[in-house]
C-alpha cells in the first residue's frame, strides 16, 4: 500500500517565536521549524498501517522553502520511506489557493492508494488545503478522522469522522484523501535505528517549472488573500480559568456566579 | 575505517546527529538520571541500564550494519556517550567500553571474526572488555608480562591483568599477551579474543574506587588458558599496534564521558545558583558565582568542540589522528575535573553531601584523567607529534 502524507514545516509552537514580517508574511527565521503537529499524528497512522500490512511505502509531500529537508528528516527518521519537496523561491508568500494548486499538481506525479493530511496547521490554521487538493484531483475526501481502516482487497477505506456529538462512519473507494486528528494516536519518537536509517533516505526536489505552474499564479503577487493588519489581542482584566473535571468545575462556576450575585 | 563527514566548512552537527543526541538525551533524562545516585551508592553493575541501552539500539552504534549494528560514525558514538554520561558516568561507560573492546576486532579482525562476534555485541546480548593493563605495565603497556605460547592449534595464556573495566561482566575479553619475548619492544605482543567463562580464566579482585563505582574494575588471572589460534586478531606481533590504533579512536569516548560529566555538573550548579538565595538575592547574580559558572560553561564548550572536531578528523583518516585523540582526551579530562570541583564549590556545603549529585560527579571526573592513558601520556603523544620522533 502506498500512502502519501502531506507535511508542512511550521515554526515550533513551543518556542513562542511566531511573528510576521512587515509584508504580512510569516517570519520563518525567528524560530526553529518542526513538523506540523497534526501531520505527525497522520504520519504515525500511515506508518502503523504499512507496518501491519508488512510492506508498503509512506511518501512525504511538502511545499516549503529549501531548508525543509531539516524538518523532513525527523519524519523520515520516524519511518517514512522517502520525501518529495516542492520548493521554488517564487512560491514565497503563497496563499492557501496557490498552496492547494501546487500540492495538487505534485500529487498528480505520484502513485498512491491513500493521501493523509493533518486537519490544519499550527501556523496558518486554515484547514482548507487538504479538501482543496482532494477537490482538484477528484479524490473522495474524508475529514476529521479518529480512525482509518483501509481494506486493500475491497479497495475501500473506512473512517470514523468526529462530529459534535460522537462520530459518523464514512466509507470511500481508494484512492482517497483523509484529513486526520490527534485521536489517531500519539506519534512515535524516532528510534536510533530510524535516525541512522534516515541518512540514506531520498528527498526529491521539484520546482514550479517541473510542475508546469505559472509563477505568476503563486507567491505574494498571485495571492487572492492579503494580510492587511495583525495585532496582539489586548490583555483583558483578571480572568479565572476553570480547568477541573466536570463535577468540580460545575461546583467552582456556581460558586463564582453566586459570589457575583448572578444566581 | 574512514567515514567522510558531510559537515563542511564551519562545523555543525547534521540533522541526524542532532536527532540522535536529542533522542539519547531524552532517554537519559527519563530513565538514567533517576538511577544514577543509587548505582553509585550500591556500586553494583547496572544490568537494567545495560538492557536499556541494548533495547534502544544504543549499543549497536559502533557496529557495521551488515552485522546488526547501526554503523554509527565516531561522532555519533561520542554524542551518545556524552548524553548518557551527563546523567551517569557509569552508564556512559557501558557504551564507551563496548566501543573500546570491539575496536581491536574492527581494526584487525577478519570478516569471519567480525561475523562471529559483532552480532551479539551489537544487540547488547554480550559485552566485551579490553585487557591490556597489568600490575607492572600501566603507562608502560609494552612491558606486559602475560604470555601466550603456541601449542598446536591453540595458544596457552598465563599471566594477569589489572584495572580492566567491566572485566567481570564481559562475555568476550580482548587479551594482549607476549607471543615473542625476544622480539623488539613493540612487536612482542599479540591480541586474542577470549570467550568467557572458560577454563583457566578467573576474576581475582574487584576494586573499590573513588568514582564510576557502578562499573566493575577487575583483576583477571589466566592459568593455562587455552584459546584457539582462530581467535587471534591479526598476525603474531601485531598486538601493540592494534592497542595503539584502538586508543587513537577510543580516547574520544573517554573525552565524551568527561564532557558529559562536566555538562551534568554545570547544569546542577546553574540550577542551584538560580534557586539558592542569600543576602536577599539568588547567588547566581553575585559576580563570583556568575564568573565561575561562565568559566565552567566556556570550558565545557571548548572541550566539546575539540572532541567533535577530533571525531571528524579521525574518521576522515587524518594522518595525525593520535594527536587529535590525545588532545581531546587531555582537554576534556582536565576540564571535567575543574568544572566538577567548581560545581561543588558553587553548592557550598550542600555540594559536599550526597543529597546533591555534584560530589559524585567530581569523584567520577577524576578517572578521565587516568584511564586510556594518563594525562601525562597524552602530553607525551602530543609533544612527540610536535617535535618529531627522537632519532
Amino acid at each position: 500500500m502506498r500512502i502519501v502524507v502531506l507535511t508542512k514545516p511550521v515554526p515550533d509552537p513551543a518556542s513562542g517565536g511566531e511573528r510576521l514580517l512587515p509584508d504580512g508574511r510569516l517570519d520563518r527565521a525567528n524560530s526553529p521549524a518542526v513538523v506540523n503537529g497534526n501531520d505527525e499524528y497522520v504520519l504515525e497512522k500511515a506508518l502503523k498501517l504499512i507496518e501491519a500490512a508488512g510492506d508498503g511505502e509512506v511518501i512525504l509531500l511538502t511545499m516549503a522553502p529549501d531548508s525543509a529537508p531539516e524538518t523532513m528528516r525527523k519524519a523520515l527518521a520516524m519511518g517514512a520511506t522517502r520525501g518529495v519537496l516542492v520548493t521554488d523561491p517564487q512560491i514565497a508568500g503563497s496563499d492557501t489557493v496557490a498552496t492547494t494548486r501546487v500540492l495538487a499538481a505534485a500529487l498528480k506525479t505520484l502513485e498512491f492508494d491513500l493521501v493523509f493530511a493533518g486537519v490544519d496547521t499550527s501556523d496558518g490554521t486554515a484547514g482548507v488545503v487538504a479538501p482543496g487538493v482532494a477537490a482538484l484531483n477528484g479524490l473522495p475526501y474524508l475529514s476529521y478522522a479518529a480512525s482509518i481502516d483501509p481494506d486493500e482487497g475491497a479497495r475501500t477505506v473506512r473512517v470514523k469522522r468526529i462530529t459534535a456529538d460522537g462520530y459518523d462512519v464514512l466509507e470511500a473507494p481508494m484512492p482517497a484523501l483523509i484529513s486526520g486528528t490527534q485521536a489517531l494516536g500519539e506519534p512515535r519518537y524516532p528510534s536510533l535505528k530510524g535516525i541512522m536509517a534516515a541518512r540514506s533516505k531520498e528527498i526529491t526536489t521539484v520546482s514550479l517549472a517541473d510542475l508546469d505552474i505559472d509563477p505568476g499564479s503563486v507567491g505574494l503577487d498571485g495571492a487572492t488573500t492579503k494580510v492587511v493588519d495583525s495585532r496582539r489581542p489586548e490583555a483583558r482584566g483578571a480572568t479565572t480559568v476553570v480547568r477541573e473535571a466536570p463535577d468540580e468545575a460545575a461546583r467552582q462556576i456556581v460558586a463564582l456566579l453566586a459570589e457575583r450575585r448572578l444566581i | 575505517m574512514t567515514t567522510a563527514s558531510r559537515a563542511q566548512g564551519p562545523f555543525r552537527l547534521t540533522d541526524e546527529q542532532q536527532m540522535l543526541r536529542d533522542a539519547v538525551r531524552v532517554l537519559a533524562d527519563d530513565r538514567v538520571v533517576p538511577r544514577a545516585a543509587e548505582i553509585d551508592k550500591t556500586g553494583e553493575f547496572p544490568e537494567d541500564m545495560r538492557r536499556l541501552l541494548a533495547d534502544h539500539d544504543i549499543l549497536a552504534l559502533p557496529f557495521p550494519t551488515e552485522h546488526g549494528g547501526l554503523g554509527g560514525e565516531l561522532l555519533s558514538i561520542c554524542l551518545a556517550v556524552e548524553q548518557l554520561s551527563r546523567a551517569c558516568a557509569t552508564t556512559g561507560l557501558i557504551l564507551a567500553v563496548q566501543e573500546l573492546g570491539s575496536l581491536p576486532i574492527t581494526l584487525a579482525g577478519t570478516d569471519q571474526q567480525k561475523a562471529r562476534w559483532f552480532p551479539k555485541l551489537a544487540s547488547g546480548e554480550q559485552l566485551i572488555a579490553f585487557a591490556l593493563t597489568e600490575p607492572e605495565a600501566g603507562s608502560d603497556a609494552a612491558a606486559a608480562r602475560t604470555t601466550a605460547k603456541r601449542d598446536g592449534d591453540d595458544y596457552v595464556i598465563d599471566g594477569s591483568k589489572r584495572f580492566i573495566s567491566q572485566g567481570s561482566v564481559a562475555d568476550l575479553v580482548v587479551i594482549f599477551a607476549v607471543t615473542d619475548p625476544e622480539a623488539p619492544r613493540h612487536e612482542r605482543l599479540s591480541a586474542f579474543v577470549v570467550e568467557v567463562p572458560t577454563e583457566g580464566f578467573s576474576v581475582t579482585r574487584l576494586e573499590h574506587k573513588m568514582g564510576i563505582r557502578g562499573s566493575p574494575t577487575a583483576e583477571l588471572a589466566f592459568s593455562k588458558l587455552r584459546v584457539p589460534a582462530a581467535n587471534r586478531l591479526g598476525e603474531e606481533g601485531d598486538g601493540w599496534s592494534i592497542a595503539m590504533r584502538t586508543l587513537d579512536r577510543s580516547r574520544t569516548g573517554i573525552a565524551a564521558q568527561a564532557v558529559g560529566i562536566a555538562q551534568g555538573a554545570l547544569e546542577a550548579a546553574t540550577a542551584y545558583a538560580r534557586d539558592r538565595k542569600q543576602f536577599g538575592q539568588r547567588i547566581g547574580d553575585f559576580q563570583q558565582i556568575g564568573a565561575m559558572l561562565a568559566d565552567m560553561d566556556a570550558g565545557t564548550e571548548a572541550a566539546r568542540q575539540l572532541l567533535y572536531k577530533a571525531c571528524v578528523e579521525i574518521d576522515a583518516g587524518a594522518p595525525d589522528a593520535s594527536r587529535w585523540s590525545a588532545m581531546c582526551k587531555l582537554v576534556a579530562g582536565d576540564t571535567a575535573m575543574r568544572v566538577t570541583t567548581d560545581a561543588v564549590q558553587v553548592l557550598g556545603g550542600y555540594g559536599y553531601i550526597d543529597e546533591f549529585p555534584v560530589e559524585r560527579m567530581m569523584r567520577d571526573a577524576k578517572i578521565t584523567q587516568l584511564y586510556e592513558g594518563t594525562q601525562q601520556i597524552q602530553r607525551l603523544v602530543i609533544a612527540r607529534t610536535l617535535l618529531g620522533k627522537a632519532d
